[in-house]
């Protein structure tokens, strides 16, 4: 059963210094404010997975807290880069950044295979690219028709992280909208932690929705607006704008340490963040 | 030409004649920027009933505004319906269920390949570019695809640093012994003109520039030694309708991602 935690202690017990862990969400519920703490924790030698590691990856990357990034599509998106991803994979700064590379298709089979226990995933993919030459996809033969077919490996972190919009008090989480890879990377995961944001009495879900019950998760923790900049659907929108600044305050080395300073290392938690900018806080 | 409106720029030329390749009712995965930016206006002028997908799982989604991620909360919201990550890429596109792809690239070479990885050798990349996303099952899977792109050297080059999807590979009938799904791209568009691939050899012929371009100048911005059709023709200028639908749709884009961070 999901106990609910203070994100502090979620992390604390769950995030260790070189464990992979997936931070998982398809622009929509990107859980910033876990991201936050695992930044203010100093983890360390983390291998992240997401398939769109956007600006939360980029400032744990920036940050230092991760050796190995593998992903299938990283970039700002509508903006353009992600300046300190690519300032690790162009001039190792702060440290080297080792990259695996996929397609989306095939990072969403191997979640699949992770989720169902299985040693690889299988799609018609990565056929005549150059992503095979730097990734760990491998072709097999389809056992009844010969057909050549890729195979890639489960994904199975040591901890899955995702954001959703409620949980009720026995830690069972509801989360819709665009909901990406979050149910496989949590049931593929060892560990796993869930911010929500809010706790109600009755989900008051209908049949079919998608709940994760608390039973296979780890932590269950409140933080309102906890996805900021990205969005909770139903809660809060997307903040493009913030998307787009990020563009100028992550471009140079300087300007990026000195944001990331003021804003979460010298902030106690995500609400104090959320006031310095202006934001309210949970209220 | 009586309703052609005065004046345009080479952008918004590129956008329509990438929308008006779209037939009316044809599910189309699109990619974010130019490919949304034609889809939505075909969608809002000659073609209601396209489906547009995106790779966030929004299917038959009609925003109002143009997203600026492929997974704001606008496509959610007017989609028919959205489903997770594996379902869109298992079931939907690589189930063989979309009609056509709609695809961006940061170079294309002769044979349609395009590279949204990186500029410059792998190892030491001079430009880091987001990767590969959904492009290479889209490429593979969709019934045909469709590239559009700003037309300079350094895009259209001859040989390109990375394949990320595959068009129509080394030329020919190479295409088919990868067996994939799709028949690979049909077109390209370009601020400058339209390339369509020859029907043997594949590679991209010129085949429409746009209104007061020249040849001449489409071949100097292509890196390789380009093939201009025998009877190249001019596109058909932006009517006054689709330029206000654009202009109207950009504009509702920008006021909508201004604003206070």
């Amino acid at each position: 059963m999901a106990k609910i935690h203070s994100l502090q202690e979620a992390i604390r017990e769950n995030v260790h210094d070189g464990d992979t862990v997936a931070l998982e969400g398809f622009t929509h519920l990107i859980p910033y404010a876990a991201g936050h703490e695992i930044i203010r924790q100093k983890r360390r030698d983390l291998t992240l997975i997401r398939m769109t590691p956007d600006v939360l990856y980029d400032q744990m990357i920036g940050m230092g807290c991760v050796k190995k990034l593998k992903f299938s599509w990283g970039g700002n998106p509508g903006v353009g880069s992600l300046h300190r991803l690519r300032d690790a994979v162009e001039k190792a700064w702060p440290q080297p950044l080792e990259i695996e590379e996929h397609e989306h298709a095939g990072m969403a089979v191997a979640y699949a295979a992770g989720a169902s226990h299985l040693p690889f995933g299988i799609l018609r993919g990565y056929l005549g690219t150059d992503l095979l030459q730097h990734t760990t996809a491998k072709f097999i033969d389809c056992p009844f028709t010969g057909e050549k077919l890729a195979a890639v490996p489960a994904i199975r972190p040591d901890v899955t992280i995702i954001h959703a919009q409620k949980a009720d008090r026995g830690g069972n989480v509801l989360l819709w909208g665009i909901v990406g890879a979050q149910k496989e990377a949590i049931m593929a995961a060892t560990r796993s932690i869930v911010t929500v944001e809010e706790i109600v009495d009755k989900l008051d879900a209908p049949a079919n929705s998608i709940i994760l019950p608390g039973w296979i998760l780890s932590a269950v923790v409140p933080v309102k607006h906890g996805a900021f900049p990205s969005y909770a659907h139903g809660y809060y929108a997307r903040n493009n704008a913030f998307y787009k600044q990020w563009d100028g305050i992550s471009k140079e080395r300087e300007s990026f340490l000195a944001w990331m300073e003021k804003h979460v290392m010298n902030t106690k938690d995500f609400d104090e963040y959320l006031q310095l900018l202006g934001m309210g806080g949970a209220q | 030409m009586a309703n052609t409106a005065e004046s345009y720029t080479s952008d918004e030329m590129m956008t329509v004649a990438a929308a008006r390749m779209l037939k009316n009712g044809t599910s189309c995965f699109v990619g974010i920027g130019l490919p949304s930016a034609a889809a939505n206006l075909a969608r809002l002028t000659h073609a209601p009933d396209t489906i547009l997908i995106y790779e966030s799982g929004t299917i038959g989604t009609k925003p109002n505004v143009l997203p600026l991620s492929i997974g704001d909360g606008e496509l959610a919201e007017t989609a028919d319906t959205v489903v997770g990550i594996v379902e869109i890429f298992n079931y939907w596109l690589m189930g063989g269920k979309i009609g056509l792809g709609f695809l961006g690239a940061a170079q294309i070479d002769k044979f349609a390949n395009i590279n949204s990885t990186v500029i410059g050798p792998y190892g030491k990349p001079k430009v880091r570019l987001p990767g590969a996303g959904g492009a290479p099952a889209i490429a593979a899977s969709c019934g045909e695809v469709l590239i559009t792109l700003r037309h300079s050297p350094k895009a259209f080059v001859e040989k390109i640093d990375f394949r990320t999807s595959g068009g129509h590979m080394e030329g020919g009938d190479s295409r088919q012994k990868y067996r994939f799904p799709g028949k690979g791209p049909t077109a390209v568009i370009t601020d400058l003109g339209v390339l369509t691939p020859d029907p043997v050899s594949k590679e991209l012929i010129l085949t429409s520039v746009h209104p007061g371009v020249t040849t001449e100048q489409v071949v100097a911005a292509t890196g390789w030694k380009l093939q201009v059709a025998a009877d190249v023709k001019t596109t058909p200028e932006p009517t006054a309708l689709e330029l206000q639908v654009l202009r109207d749709l950009n504009e509702r884009t920008a006021k909508a991602h201004a604003g206070q961070a």
